[in-house]
C-alpha cells in the first residue's frame, strides 16, 4: 500500500518534449515509474526515448490507459493543461510548475471541484509525490527515499516545501526509517491537495504508521490540519514549521509563504499543532529525531 | 508588488473606477502645476507605502498656489516612519457625505474570492474588525462565476449602505472586482470609498498589491517595478534574478530552495544570531548563480559571516561544490564562509571543497544545519568557529 500512487500507476507527461518534462520524466522512468506516454500538441507520433508522444491527453489515455498525469509545462500553459487532463478522465494530476498567477490557480481549483470532482490535483509549484520503490512523479531525487519495509513501521511525509521534503526524506533515511509515501503539496496560495487531504489518506493507509509534516508561514493550512488531527488522526505525528523568523509582509520565496496582518505566523501554527498532540521540532533535524523517537517507541 | 496610492489610482482608472482628478509631482513646481490642472481646493498627499500619513502631517489641504508651495515644500523629503517622501499626489479635494470600505482578496482557506464591505470606512479596518465585526459584510465569490451587479448590490444593502448610494457602490464593486481579477491583484482595497453630496460614489484612496507571477501578461506593470522600494542589496539581487529579501542581521544566507532558506534563517536565530538576508538560489546551484549570490551578499556591509546551506537532490553534491569553488575564485569575499553540504553525494562535494585550497580562515565546513549555524554565528560575533 501507499497513497495516491503505486506500482500500478500509469503516468503520462504533459510537456515530455520540453526541457523540464524530458529531464524529470525520464528520471522518473529510470526510477521504475511506469511512464507510458507524453503529450505535446503538434508532436503526436514522435517518441522520447521510446515513450510515445500524443497530440492530446485524451488520445494518450485512450491508447495507453494512463491513470496519472505529470504536468511539466510553463505557467502560461499549465492551467489549460491541468483542465485538459481532468477532462480526459485522468484521476491524479501532478503539476510542478512554479509561477502560475494566483487568479488562474483559484479558477482551476474551483473548476476541478465543480466539473471534475474525481480528479485530484497535486500542486502547483510542488516537488511531486514518491511512493519509494513503486512510483516517483515529479522532481524528487528517488535515491534519497528509504524503501518501506513489509512489517513497518513506515512513515508518511507531507510538506509544502521541496528542499525541506528532501531534508525530511534524508533525515528518515539516516535513521533507517522506511517511507510509505512522500507528498509535496507545494508552496502556492491555492494548492489542489491540502495537508488535510493527505492526512486523511495516510490515516486510512495500513502501510503508514506515523506521519511527518513540514509546514511553513502563510495561510492557515497547518491550523486546518491541526483541527483535523484532533478529530480524525490516530497515528502519531512529528512536524516542523519553517519561517519562525520571517519578517511580516514579505513573500519568502514561495508565493504562499507570507505573514500578513499578523496572520499565518509560524508560532501560531506550531502552537496549533502542539495543541493537537503533534511533536513539533524547531528545525527539520529535530522533527526527524522526534519521528525516530516515535518509531522507536512503537 | 505593492503600488503607491497614485499608481493604484491610475490602475483603478484603467478599470473605470472613478477617482479624483490629479497628478503626481516630485517637485514643488510640479505640485503647483498639478494643483492648477486639478482645480482648487486640492489635497497634497505624501506617497509612501506606510499607514499613518495623515497623522504624520503628510496629507494637507491647499486652497491656492501659495498653500500648495508651502505644503509640498514641507512634505517632500519628510520622513514618515522611515519612509522618505519622494513623490506627491495632488488631487482635487472632494466634498464627503459618507465614507465606506471595500476590498477584494483571495481567502486561502475557503479557496474563494472574498469581498469585505463596510459602511464604516475611512478608519483602520483591522480595528473595525476587532471592535465591531458585524459592521463588516463578508461575501465569498466563486472565481468561476464572478460577481454580479445584483450580488454586489445585495452586499451593499447588507452593509447598511444608504439607498441613494446603493447603485453607485454596486457599480464600483463590480469594477473593482474586475480590477482584482483581470488586473491580477493580490489585494484591491478602497478606504475610504466616498459618497459625495451629489450622490456620486468614488475612490478617495487606493491600496493595490499585484501578483508578481502574473507580470508576464501585464506589460504595463514595468513602470511600477521601476519605482519599487528596494534597498541597494535588493536592487542588485533583482538584476541578477535572485529571490532575495534584505534583513538586519550579520549572517549572510545562501540556500537552495525557499523552504530550506527560511529554515536557515530559523536555525541561525536558534544559534543566537541574526540573518542578514533571505536568499534562495533554487535547485541548480551552478557557479554562475552562486557567484551572483555571493556578489549580492558582498554588498551588505553588515555581513560578518556567510552561511551557505545546500541540500543536494538531483543536483549532486560534487556539482554544487565545483560551483562554489569556481564562484569563490571569481568573487573577493568580504567575510568567511561556513558551508553545510548534505544530501546526494555530499561527501564527494565536501572533499572537493577541502581540496580546493581555500584558506581555512575563509572556509569552514559542517555536516548538519545546526552545527553550521553555530559556526556562522560564532564567526559573525567575532569568535572562532567551534
Amino acid at each position: 500500500m501507499a497513497i495516491f500512487v503505486d506500482e500500478n500507476t500509469l503516468v503520462l507527461v504533459q510537456g515530455l518534449t520540453g526541457g523540464q518534462g524530458r529531464f524529470h520524466g525520464l528520471r522518473n522512468r529510470d526510477y521504475g515509474t511506469q511512464v507510458v506516454a507524453g503529450v505535446t500538441p503538434g508532436k503526436g507520433g514522435q517518441d522520447v526515448e521510446g515513450i510515445p508522444i500524443f497530440d492530446s491527453v485524451a488520445e494518450a489515455v485512450a491508447s495507453t490507459g494512463a491513470t496519472a498525469s505529470f504536468v511539466a509545462v510553463p505557467p502560461k500553459a499549465a492551467p489549460a493543461a491541468i483542465l485538459e487532463a481532468a477532462a480526459a478522465g485522468v484521476g491524479f494530476i501532478v503539476c510542478i510548475t512554479e509561477g502560475i498567477p494566483a487568479q488562474d490557480e483559484a479558477k482551476v481549483f474551483n473548476m476541478l471541484q465543480r466539473d471534475f470532482p474525481d480528479s485530484r490535483l497535486l500542486g502547483p509549484n510542488c516537488p511531486g509525490v514518491i511512493s519509494p520503490g513503486k512510483c516517483n512523479i515529479g522532481i524528487t531525487a528517488g535515491e534519497i527515499a528509504q524503501l518501506p519495509t513489509a512489517d513497518g513501521p513506515n512513515v508518511g511525509i507531507v510538506s509544502r516545501s521541496g528542499t525541506l521534503t528532501y531534508q525530511a526524506l534524508y533525515e528518515l533515511k539516516q535513521a533507517g526509517i522506511g517511507v510509505s509515501t512522500c507528498v509535496g503539496v507545494g508552496g502556492d496560495p491555492v494548492p489542489g491537495t491540502s495537508f488535510v487531504d493527505c492526512l486523511a489518506e495516510f490515516e486510512a493507509d495500513p502501510e503508514t504508521h506515523a506521519v511527518m509534516m513540514i509546514g511553513e508561514i502563510g495561510g492557515s493550512a497547518e491550523e486546518e490540519a491541526a483541527d483535523f488531527i484532533r478529530s480524525s488522526v490516530s497515528k502519531p505525528m512529528s512536524a516542523y514549521v519553517a519561517g519562525v523568523t520571517a519578517p511580516a509582509g514579505k513573500k519568502m520565496g514561495h508565493a504562499g509563504a507570507i505573514v500578513s496582518g499578523g496572520k499565518g505566523t509560524a508560532q501560531g501554527k506550531i502552537d496549533a499543532l502542539r495543541a493537537a498532540g503533534v511533536k513539533v521540532g524547531l528545525n527539520p533535524t529535530e522533527a526527524g529525531q522526534l519521528m525516530a523517537e516515535i518509531v522507536a517507541a512503537g | 508588488m505593492d503600488l503607491f496610492e497614485y499608481q493604484g489610482k491610475q490602475y483603478f482608472a484603467r478599470y473605470d473606477i472613478p477617482v479624483s482628478a490629479g497628478d503626481v509631482a516630485t517637485t514643488v513646481d510640479e505640485a503647483v502645476a498639478a494643483a492648477e490642472a486639478a482645480e482648487y481646493p486640492v489635497v497634497v498627499k505624501a506617497q509612501v507605502q506606510v499607514g499613518g500619513r495623515g497623522k504624520a502631517g503628510g496629507i494637507k489641504l491647499a486652497n491656492d498656489a501659495d498653500e500648495v508651495r508651502e505644503h509640498a515644500g514641507n512634505i517632500l523629503g519628510m520622513d514618515i516612519k522611515g519612509h522618505v517622501v519622494e513623490r506627491l499626489w495632488v488631487e482635487h479635494a472632494s466634498d464627503i457625505d459618507e465614507e465606506y470600505y471595500a476590498s477584494f482578496t483571495l481567502d486561502r482557506a475557503a479557496k474563494l474570492h472574498l469581498l469585505m464591505l463596510s459602511a464604516k470606512g475611512g478608519v483602520d479596518i483591522e480595528e473595525v474588525a476587532e471592535t465591531d465585526p458585524d459592521a463588516i459584510v463578508k461575501l465569498h465569490i466563486d472565481p468561476v462565476d464572478g460577481l454580479s451587479t445584483d450580488a454586489a448590490r445585495q452586499a451593499a444593502v447588507d452593509a447598511t449602505i444608504p439607498e441613494r448610494a446603493l447603485d453607485g457602490v454596486a457599480e464600483i464593486l463590480v469594477q473593482l472586482y474586475r480590477c482584482f481579477t483581470e488586473g491580477d491583484c493580490d489585494l484591491a482595497e478602497i478606504n475610504p470609498l466616498i459618497l459625495k453630496p451629489t450622490g456620486e460614489v468614488h475612490a478617495l484612496d487606493a491600496k493595490v498589491s499585484l501578483d508578481n507571477s502574473a507580470a508576464f501578461r501585464h506589460p504595463e506593470w514595468e513602470e511600477y517595478s521601476a519605482t519599487e522600494v528596494l534597498d541597494e542589496r535588493e536592487r542588485l539581487a533583482k538584476e541578477r534574478h535572485l529571490q532575495y529579501i534584505g534583513l538586519e542581521g550579520s549572517v549572510g544566507i545562501i540556500a537552495n530552495g525557499a523552504g530550506l532558506a527560511m529554515s536557515t534563517l530559523d536555525v541561525v536565530n536558534q544559534a543566537g544570531g541574526d540573518a542578514a538576508n533571505f536568499l534562495d538560489i533554487g535547485g541548480g546551484a551552478n557557479a554562475d548563480v552562486m557567484a551572483a549570490a555571493l556578489e549580492v551578499i558582498n554588498t551588505d556591509e553588515a555581513v560578518r559571516s556567510i552561511f551557505i546551506n545546500i541540500f543536494g537532490g538531483i543536483t549532486r553534491g560534487e556539482e554544487v561544490a565545483k560551483g562554489i569553488v569556481e564562484a569563490v575564485g571569481r568573487v573577493q569575499l568580504r567575510a568567511p564562509m561556513v558551508i553545510r553540504l548534505d544530501g546526494t553525494n555530499a561527501e564527494e562535494g565536501r572533499r572537493i571543497l577541502l581540496d580546493a585550497a581555500i584558506p581555512d580562515e575563509q572556509l569552514t565546513t559542517r555536516t548538519t544545519m545546526l552545527e553550521a549555524a553555530k559556526a556562522a554565528v560564532a564567526i559573525a560575533n567575532g569568535r572562532e568557529a567551534t
